[in-house]
């Protein structure tokens, strides 16, 4: 046991730290937002563009202009124009008020199974890396089988044989979400598992769980958070994937991926606002989202910021 | 220090993929038991009563309890046998087998092309932080893996097909005017040169291209991402300091000495890159109409037929492990650490 | 501050009144202040100074090696009559490794850990075309020699993960005089080896330098190490030169507080304790508080330890990776030993030893020798393989450990972690850290109570209660190790187990730590057992000292005998590996004073 003494990585951190004691600050968690914030402002952008998803989720329904189901033979295959801003669909159906609509539904599957797996794979990632022993064989084992499949293509065997429904399309994205959670939530608590703090904590009569619970737990999460804002994109992508190869949602829901399939073959003559409209909201939610994961991250933990 | 023998350890490698193969075989079967629509029903036809279904239902075994069940499909499995899909009457391997190729050719090269772009993407950002390729890096790496390959594919084709006519239709791997090349390797691009078919070459190449960088800006995301990181931390270690102060040369401290051991954690996400390839695989082939076992999966799932969508699955985590493996023995090879324990 | 060279025409390296700067998040921090000094050819300096005092960074400025963060803002920096500051980076490249080398700590991680360390020398070589592909295999394996290691041509072939820390450092060496340098700057060459190899190490360096006549900076927080060995002496202080000179005038007639301040805090072999405190400490130079409490021989002890195993099996792919995780953190840094010989290792080998009541104990030993495993499984944070300890009669090892925080004994026996940092829960303020040991065991419940007893706590170790709001990032290490001490008294316990309180810590601040725990002992009447590598340490708070090697104890006695009179071998090297700090006058003949490997 040895001295720790400053590398020349960290001089930086040496440096800023020499004079001591170090300055109180009001918010250390605020100051590092205002931070991270300044210096990348993707970051804020992307907490800004969040906000506005949120409120399109909640509020679509009454902010679009025309009822998504409504065709109209008449305007079908309109470019966009002053009345339809998207245009209109084959059936005459205005996209923007589908594309609005669409919001609630892709980001209420994303969330609910992202929400599955971060509860269920943290959970069991937490046990399993407190522990050890049988725990983390059976979690691991899990955790392996699911991962031995290409990830999306699990997610198809298992809507498939639930059969063709919104909630199998939330089950599979919770599934295939799960070991990235048990993975993560595994490896940091692990870590802490035998960090010095943790053992006082023993030693000032903490019981197990609630060393798991209180101690390490939190000191955990930040780590977990960015890997939902991370995995929320990735959620989203493959919900609409499989809407698109027709699984899942089914027509005429307003929904991003089928939307987008719909639009698909009018490509070839032209009509390329059926597909686009959709396809760009996609891209825009899984952008913010990755974005927002980014700023997380360095937000939580600059040193692994890449 | 107790080291073991390389090839002890590929052995070990290869002993490990074993409960992975078993937990496949296991979710596959149980999967499939699940889809809806009961196959004998099919199988006999509109006209069948309830006897002759009873009958094809005994036929196919689907009336014993399931661990026989279970039994009788890993014994088919040991033959080599998946079936006969529902909607075709053939045997499923001898389908997924005719089209493997198609699709094995889509995925290697879209992989040569996001490789050949993201690593010395992630490398000069990485040794230029803050330059205008560092930020080219950063917008690359999270605009990539925030596009759906469906949109992405759909965009090329507009662009491309439609807007500038300079690519082919999206229409399968090879323009309605050639003929396919002998079949040697099941790529058309290399039968065809085989062949010395330089027309067809040119063909089977305009009509992969859209498809590949399609499939390939989505894994060139994750690859970029991690060089990039990789290299940052590679750069910023002590050995890299020392390198420095004993005064090699920059080429030296950046590659051999930086990118030798950036690549390490670059070839072990290469698993994950794959499992994203082969999933964003079915969607592209869909996009592009290409005969692969993609567009053979999602024909399955809409004919409800069984036998084709537990055979898909299978043929691709059976696929995947594999790649891991030559993955996982590909690192045991370039890092002389692995082999000490502890 | 400035200072003249008798002759400014020899010196090799003069740097003047240079200023560097690094941008950080809280904004720009400036890390050198004018700072000056020379080095002649041949000599070898040292820079000395606590972490933060700046003394690393002007080496990196001299070599150009400062990262993107920072930035020489003035003065000059001159070698052998080349200004380096307006050198390209060509150029600077040239004189890297070949004109002046650099060695840091750390030489584990100083190495590039895939590449076979005979390659990582040719390529310093063939860079500096001092060889060309053809013999440099030859000069390497020659290099290699030259550095001491064994079996020069076998270990050209190994890499660095298959070496000791000692031999990465020869290694490190190797490669940083293997073009013939006439400067080395060794940044604290020595700081993470253990005793012995850090003398094996440091004697080879010396003996190197002086054969060759190279110019040597040593960097270094120890004052001990740099009497020893250099003939000069520059001490840094917040990134400015506070006092340089002759190394035995320097310390006999230090004028600087700050330089009095850290001669004092340096322990040294007949160190009191109260010595170790600054001039200006009301305390310094009394006598320290001692109670010793009934060590008579027929009393009943506290504790007794008999007969107690700890085994681990040897790493070799059987267990899961859950239990290997554990097993591997526990045991590291005994690779050497545990992986010889199959099947199981013992950590801790067949340990037998009692505690009376109010002594207090040292355990000595080196990195891997089992004193940390033994002391977590007297503070039951681990089980035992076999053997019992008992406390006051009681077997303690009956619960085992992952019950023992509902133990009724689990108040009576605490320990006190050696970082500071890391043994503090970053989301908990100083004050929940202090409470949860009152919440959890002593049930003090309410917000006045639980306020009053921490408030009383915090005084206990001299922590000004305003801090009790703040977060462990925003204490400095001393404040840090007060939380941590004040958690571990909060329940009275009669055991208090020290696991290297202060090796994390500055000098200055450990002599303050060290004199507070005399001072809580005294107070309490606790039992310590502290656990350290430092024998110098550990005679100042023990009355006894057991001296442990792999996982067996070698030698026990009272601590001034052993410390003087060693009996056993293993014992006398420890000891005279420690530099021996004796700042009189006429003591620093330095280079000859070293003696022989």
């Amino acid at each position: 046991m040895n001295r720790i003494e400053t590398t020349a990585p960290a001089l930086e951190e040496a440096v800023s730290s020499a004079a001591e004691p170090p300055p109180e600050k009001q918010s250390s968690a605020w100051s590092q937002f205002v931070y991270v914030a300044t210096q990348n402002p993707l970051t804020l952008v992307a907490f800004g563009m969040f906000a506005l998803i949120v409120v399109v989720a909640i509020f679509g329904p009454m902010l679009a202009p025309y009822s998504p189901l409504a065709s109209d033979s008449a305007n079908a295959l309109k470019p966009p124009s002053w009345d339809h801003w998207f245009g209109t669909d084959n059936l005459g159906r205005d996209v923007f008020s589908r594309v609005l609509v669409a919001t609630r539904l892709d980001l209420l599957i994303s969330v609910i199974a992202v929400a599955i797996s971060f509860v269920i794979g943290g959970a069991l990632g937490a046990l399993a890396g407190y522990y050890g022993g049988w725990w983390d064989r059976i979690v691991g084992r899990m955790v392996d089988t699911i991962m031995a499949f290409p990830l999306f293509v699990l997610a198809m065997g298992i809507v498939a044989a639930a059969g063709n429904t919104v909630e199998n399309i939330v089950y599979a994205t919770a599934i295939i979400n799960l070991p990235f959670y048990a993975r993560v939530a595994r490896a940091e608590v692990n870590i802490r598992r035998d960090s010095p703090y943790v053992l006082a904590a023993r030693l000032s009569g903490n019981a197990g769980w609630r060393v798991l619970a209180f101690h390490i737990f939190p000191n955990a999460l930040p780590p977990m958070m960015v890997q939902i804002s991370l995995n929320m994109g990735w959620a989203i992508l493959n919900a609409a994937g499989l809407s698109f190869i027709g699984l899942g949602v089914q027509p005429p829901t307003a929904e991003w991926g089928i939307m987008v399939a719909e639009g698909a073959n009018f490509i070839v003559s032209g009509e390329w606002w059926l597909a686009l409209f959709p396809g760009a909201a996609l891209m825009l939610a899984v952008f913010t989202f990755n974005l927002m994961g980014d700023g997380l991250r360095d937000l939580v933990d600059p040193q692994r910021r890449t | 220090m107790a080291r073991r023998s390389k090839s002890a350890l590929v052995g070990r490698r290869l002993l490990q993929a074993a409960p992975s193969v078993v937990g496949i075989i296991i979710v596959t079967f149980l999967l499939t038991r699940a889809l809806p629509g009961d196959p004998a029903v099919y199988f006999a036809g509109p006209a069948a009563d309830e006897n002759s279904i009873a009958q094809i239902r005994a036929s196919l075994g689907l009336d014993r309890p399931l661990h026989e069940q279970f039994i009788f499909y890993v014994g088919d499995l040991l033959q080599g046998d998946l079936g006969k899909s529902l909607s075709t009457g053939q045997p499923v391997l001898d389908e997924i087998l005719s089209r493997l190729p198609a699709s094995l050719e889509l995925t290697l090269l879209a992989l040569i092309f996001s490789i050949a772009v993201a690593l010395p993407l992630g490398v000069l950002a990485a040794t230029r932080p803050n330059s205008w390729i560092d930020q080219l890096c950063r917008i690359v790496t999270t605009a990539g893996v925030s596009l759906p390959t469906f949109f992405t594919g759909l965009f090329l084709v507009y662009v491309f097909y439609y807007l500038l006519g300079l690519a082919p239709a999206p229409m399968g791997r090879l323009n309605i005017a050639f003929l396919p090349p002998d079949p040697v390797t099941g790529f058309f691009t290399i039968d065809a040169l085989l062949a010395g078919d330089l027309e067809t070459f040119w063909a089977a190449i305009g009509q992969l291209i859209l498809p590949a960088i399609t499939l390939g800006l989505f894994t060139l995301a994750p690859i970029a991402r991690m060089t990039r990181g990789a290299m940052l931390q590679a750069l910023g270690s002590e050995f890299i300091r020392t390198a420095r102060a004993a005064g090699l040369p920059r080429r030296k401290v950046v590659l051999t000495y930086g990118l030798g051991n950036a690549v390490l954690p670059v070839v072990t996400t290469l698993g994950m890159v794959f499992s994203f390839m082969l999933g964003s695989n079915v969607l592209v082939e869909k996009v592009f109409a290409w005969p692969g076992i993609g567009s053979y999966a999602i024909e399955a799932l809409v004919a409800s037929d069984y036998a084709a969508v537990q055979g898909f699955v299978l043929t691709m985590a059976i696929l995947f492990v594999v790649v891991n493996l030559a993955i996982d023995i590909v690192y045991t090879m370039i890092d002389p650490r692995v082999g000490i324990e502890g | 501050m400035k200072h003249t060279l008798d002759d400014p025409q020899t010196a090799l390296l003069d740097v003047r009144n240079l200023q560097v700067s690094f941008k950080t998040r809280r904004g720009i921090v400036i890390a050198l202040h004018d700072v000056s000094f020379e080095v002649g050819r041949g000599e070898m300096i040292g820079i000395v100074g606590e972490s933060g005092s700046g003394k690393s960074v002007a080496s990196y400025a001299v070599l150009g090696l400062l990262d993107r963060a920072g930035s020489v803002d003035g003065g000059d920096i001159e070698y052998g009559g080349m200004d380096l500051r307006a050198a390209r980076e060509s150029e600077m490249r040239d004189i890297r490794g070949r004109e002046i080398s650099m060695i840091f700590q750390n030489p584990r991680v100083s190495l590039n850990p895939i590449r076979r360390v005979g390659h990582q020398i040719e390529d310093v070589l063939i860079a500096h075309s001092q060889a060309t592909r053809l013999n440099a295999k030859e000069r390497a394996i020659a290099m290699l020699d030259l550095v001491k290691i064994r079996e020069p041509e076998k270990r050209y072939h190994t890499y660095p993960f298959e070496m000791s820390g000692g031999m990465c450092q020869r290694v490190v060496i190797a490669l940083a005089l293997a073009c013939k340098p006439e400067l080395l700057i060794a940044d604290e060459p020595t700081t993470g080896l253990d005793v012995t190899t850090q003398k094996a190490v440091m004697d080879l360096l010396v003996d190197l330098a002086r054969a060759r006549n190279m110019a040597t900076i040593l960097i270094t927080h120890d004052l001990g190490v740099a009497s020893a060995y250099c003939n000069r002496i520059v001490v840094m202080e917040k990134g400015r030169v506070v006092e340089a000179g002759e190394t035995g005038t320097l310390f006999t007639e230090a004028r600087h507080p700050y330089t009095q301040k850290l001669i004092r805090a340096t322990p040294r072999r007949t160190s009191r304790l109260r010595q170790l405190l600054s001039a200006a400490d009301p305390r310094a130079d009394t006598v320290a508080p001692e109670r010793r409490i009934d060590i008579s021989a027929d009393a009943p002890p506290l504790l007794a330890v008999k007969d107690l195993v700890k085994s681990y099996p040897v790493a070799g792919g059987v267990a899961g990776p859950g239990l290997l995780g554990r097993a591997t953190r526990l045991v590291r840094g005994t690779k050497g030993e545990a992986e010889e010989g199959a099947g199981l290792f013992n950590a801790v080998d067949h340990v037998s030893l009692d505690l009376r009541a109010g002594e207090s104990l040292g355990l000595v030993g080196e990195s891997g020798c089992g004193k940390s495993t033994l002391s977590s499984i007297i503070a039951r944070l681990i089980d035992a393989t076999s053997g019992t300890v008992e406390f006051e009669g009681v077997d303690l090892t009956a619960t085992p450990a992952s019950d023992f925080a509902r133990s009724p004994h689990r108040p009576a026996v605490q320990m006190v972690f050696q970082d500071p940092t890391e043994s503090l829960n970053p989301r908990f303020t100083a004050f929940q850290s202090i409470a949860d040991p009152l919440r959890r065991i002593a049930g003090v419940k309410g917000r006045q109570a639980l306020g009053a007893k921490v408030e009383e706590l915090s005084a206990k170790v001299g922590l000004p209660s305003a801090l009790l709001g703040r977060f462990p990032h925003q204490l400095s290490g001393g404040q840090k190790a007060r939380v941590g001490i004040a958690r571990a008294i909060a329940l009275d316990p009669r055991l208090l187990i020290l696991d290297e309180p202060t090796s994390a810590l500055d000098v200055s601040v450990q002599a303050v730590v060290l004199n507070l725990l005399a001072d809580l002992r005294a107070e309490l009447g606790m039992s310590y057992i502290f656990v350290s590598h430092d024998l110098t340490v550990v005679r100042l708070l023990c009355d006894r000292v057991i001296v442990m090697r792999q996982g067996k104890i070698v030698e026990q006695g009272a601590a001034d005998a052993i410390l003087d009179r060693p009996s056993d071998p293993y014992t006398r090297s420890l000891i005279d590996a420690i530099p021996h700090f004796q700042p009189v006058a006429g003591a620093a003949a330095p280079l000859s004073a070293a003696p022989p490997a």
